[in-house]
């Protein structure tokens, strides 16, 4: 059978994150708690037949064998007051807030490792976007340096990444040095008003020292976004990495060279429109860590990973 | 305010100016100022009278990047040399929120400039928040600088502005980063943001359509209470309002600056005029920056790239216009020659 689950916080996010669920082969959406009552989110849960709930995480800590998974998409603050309560109960916490109470998680770099973590958290969308990159030329290449620059449309930012745009950026850098791989990382966030919305657009660059392979840099590359791509549908190459010579004085030291990636998100327009791939980025990190540890989840139980997926078919067949 | 704007009373200047030469003109030299050149600059100035000097990276504090071009030399220092050169000036910087982080305050208000200025495209003011509250508790004095204004309606530029003043804003400036803004363009703000707003209104001009020092008289006959201006122009784009000579035409006009305008000229010609010789002229690119309405430090990064990748300047510079690129995207840059290159080979 699917794993059950519940998301806190029925903000954008949190709706975002249940429409895709919804799709899951592997997670059974039974909750969405919120503590508005007039929150569109609850609305559209109950529309879909899902329970919902304006008594935050309660439910949950009432019974919490029913909600082994749970995905927090409130706020910082929110979540620091959650994240001890859920522990003590048992559930696995998938974190979208900048809490980053739990180890920084991307999918394809290093979530395997963390499987074992009462909570672990998903960074920023800048984050999850660049990660793979910094990481995929970091596997082939010392990279004393990496900067990322991610371009969002203003209305697909929230007044918390507005309030608290210091966060984005310190916490990004942190992540393309301790989850990416480089020596050394810095993080730029632009936010653009144009209309029609651009879609989010993020730039990596990559210090490389003197006998770098570029072929084995670039297939690096490719290859890291097809398996960003096999969860976030919309995130594709704008060009083919582009190697540059010049002599660049990088907080990591003076190299010849930096490899440029240029990348765009175009959202899957679940709840957000396609130009937020910002968030869309989250929603659908956040459901492939879930279904980690739902697989995760049914090994500890003694389920083959057939099993699961056949029960899981099942279940998602008759729904 | 009269019609006739600001003259200046009993020998008090008629409103305040920052010379931004060691921070736009940062933009003009790649980032590469030596403290040396600092100290020179910043003495000739404080000689003349300036009251205010800003110095920070071209993109502001925290501004060294791959996307913008890495300083020669820690902006720390140069704030610091700045600040031990000055005897009367006050030393300002720039903070760009998305680039630079409150600790940057914090180790410049450490270091002694006692001026924040911070920076946000114009329709993003409400980004700013917890960077002016952090300046005004430092006890520095925080101005809003709304960027690229010439992009929006002056009565949306009024509640962007209305946004950093209800974060405690000492002034809020239009700041014309693309040089696009005609007389009319820049009065019209100007005039909104003084009628509309408690605290101070300044203006900071690009000379790409050679309307710097018109636009800052325009400005001035508003009400504004400040305006910047570059030593020689030295800045992004075609550079910024020459402060020489927006100095001489105040003296001729009867508006008092509390700057000698002798050693203002003397400043230009000895200190600053050596660093870049050629600074001051509106080539096509410049222009195009102006018509096109792009942010101005885009300009040389244009040039490299498009050396780099054998298509024109210009045609980079139109397509960032098209696309209404904000000031700090230069990775577009990238993006739009390898695009029109692909275009030339296809």
């Amino acid at each position: 059978m699917k794993v059950p689950c519940a998301i806190v916080g029925s903000g954008n996010i949190g709706t975002d994150l249940m429409y895709k669920l919804r799709r899951s082969p592997v997670l059974d959406l039974v909750l969405v708690a919120g503590i508005d009552p007039a929150s569109d989110g609850l609305r559209r849960a109950r529309g879909l037949g899902i329970e919902a709930t304006v008594r935050g995480i309660e439910p949950i800590l009432e019974d919490p064998a029913s909600y082994p998974i749970v995905f927090e998409a409130t706020s910082a603050w929110v979540h620091r007051q959650n994240a001890p309560r859920l522990e003590e109960a048992g559930a696995r916490v998938v974190d979208l807030t900048p809490a980053k109470l739990g180890p920084l998680v991307v999918p394809p770099v290093n979530l395997d490792v963390h499987l074992g973590a009462p909570n672990v958290n998903l960074i920023t969308c800048g984050g999850q976007a660049t990660v793979p990159i910094v990481a995929a030329v970091a596997r082939v290449a010392p990279v004393p340096y990496a900067e990322i620059v991610s371009t969002v449309a203003s209305r697909s930012a929230g007044p918390g990444t507005r309030q608290n745009i210091d966060e984005f950026t310190k916490t990004t850098s942190s992540a393309l040095a301790e989850v990416g791989g480089a020596d050394t990382g810095k993080a730029i966030m632009i936010l653009n008003p144009a209309e029609p919305p651009i879609l989010m657009r993020n730039t990596v660059f990559c210090a490389l020292g003197e006998g770098y392979d570029a072929d084995a840099v670039a297939g690096s590359i490719v290859a890291m976004v097809d398996e960003v791509a096999a969860y976030v549908p919309g995130y594709r190459l704008k060009a083919d990495p582009v190697f540059e010579r010049d002599t660049y004085t990088t907080p990591g030291g003076t190299v010849p060279a930096r490899v440029v990636v240029l990348l765009e998100v175009e959202g899957a327009g679940d709840y957000f429109p396609p130009y937020a791939g910002n968030l869309d980025i989250m929603t659908a990190s956040a459901v492939r860590v879930g279904e980690s540890l739902a697989r995760e989840l049914w090994r500890a139980a003694g389920l083959s990973e057939r099993d699961g997926a056949r029960d899981g078919a099942r279940d998602g067949a008759r729904a | 305010m009269s019609a006739s704007g600001k003259t200046g009373e009993g020998g008090r200047p008629a409103f305040r100016l920052t010379d931004s030469t060691l921070r736009d003109g940062s933009h003009a030299v790649a980032h590469r100022f030596t403290r040396e050149q600092v100290r020179t600059v910043v003495a000739a100035l404080d000689r003349a009278g300036v009251p205010v000097i800003e110095v920070t990276h071209g993109d502001g504090l925290g501004g060294s990047s791959f996307n913008y071009g890495f300083s020669a030399t820690d902006e720390m220092e140069l704030v610091r040399e700045a600040v031990a050169t000055a005897t009367r000036a006050k030393i300002a910087v720039l903070m760009l929120p998305g680039i630079g982080v409150k600790e940057d305050i914090n180790r410049v208000a450490e270091v002694g400039a006692t001026v924040a200025r911070i920076a946000t495209h114009c329709t993003e003011a409400d980004i700013s928040e917890q960077h002016i509250k952090l300046a005004k508790s430092l006890g520095m004095e925080a101005v809003g600088f709304l960027m690229m204004a010439h992009m929006i309606e002056p009565g949306r530029l009024l509640e962007q502005a209305r946004l950093m003043e209800s974060y405690g804003a000492d002034c809020v400036y239009v700041v014309d980063s693309a040089g696009a803004m005609t007389i009319d363009d820049a009065r019209r703000r100007v005039a909104a943001l003084r009628a509309g707003l408690s605290i101070q209104v300044g203006l900071h001009a690009h000379n790409n359509l050679s309307l710097a020092v018109a636009n800052s008289l325009a400005a001035l006959e508003e009400g504004a209470d400040q305006l910047d201006g570059c030593t020689t122009g030295l800045g992004a784009g075609a550079g910024n309002c020459p402060t020489e000579l927006l100095v001489a035409v105040c003296a001729k006009s009867g508006i008092e600056t509390g700057i000698d305008p002798l050693r203002m000229m003397d400043a230009a010609e000895e200190a600053v005029r050596p660093i870049r010789p050629d600074q001051g002229v509106i080539d096509r690119d410049a222009i195009v920056l102006g018509y096109a309405g792009v942010y101005g430090s885009f300009l040389l990064h244009s040039k490299r790239a498009a050396e780099r990748y054998g298509v024109d300047a210009k045609d980079i510079l139109l397509e960032l216009g098209r696309r209404k690129m904000v000031g700090g995207q230069e990775d577009m840059i990238i993006d739009v020659a390898l695009e029109l290159a692909r275009e030339r080979a296809g």
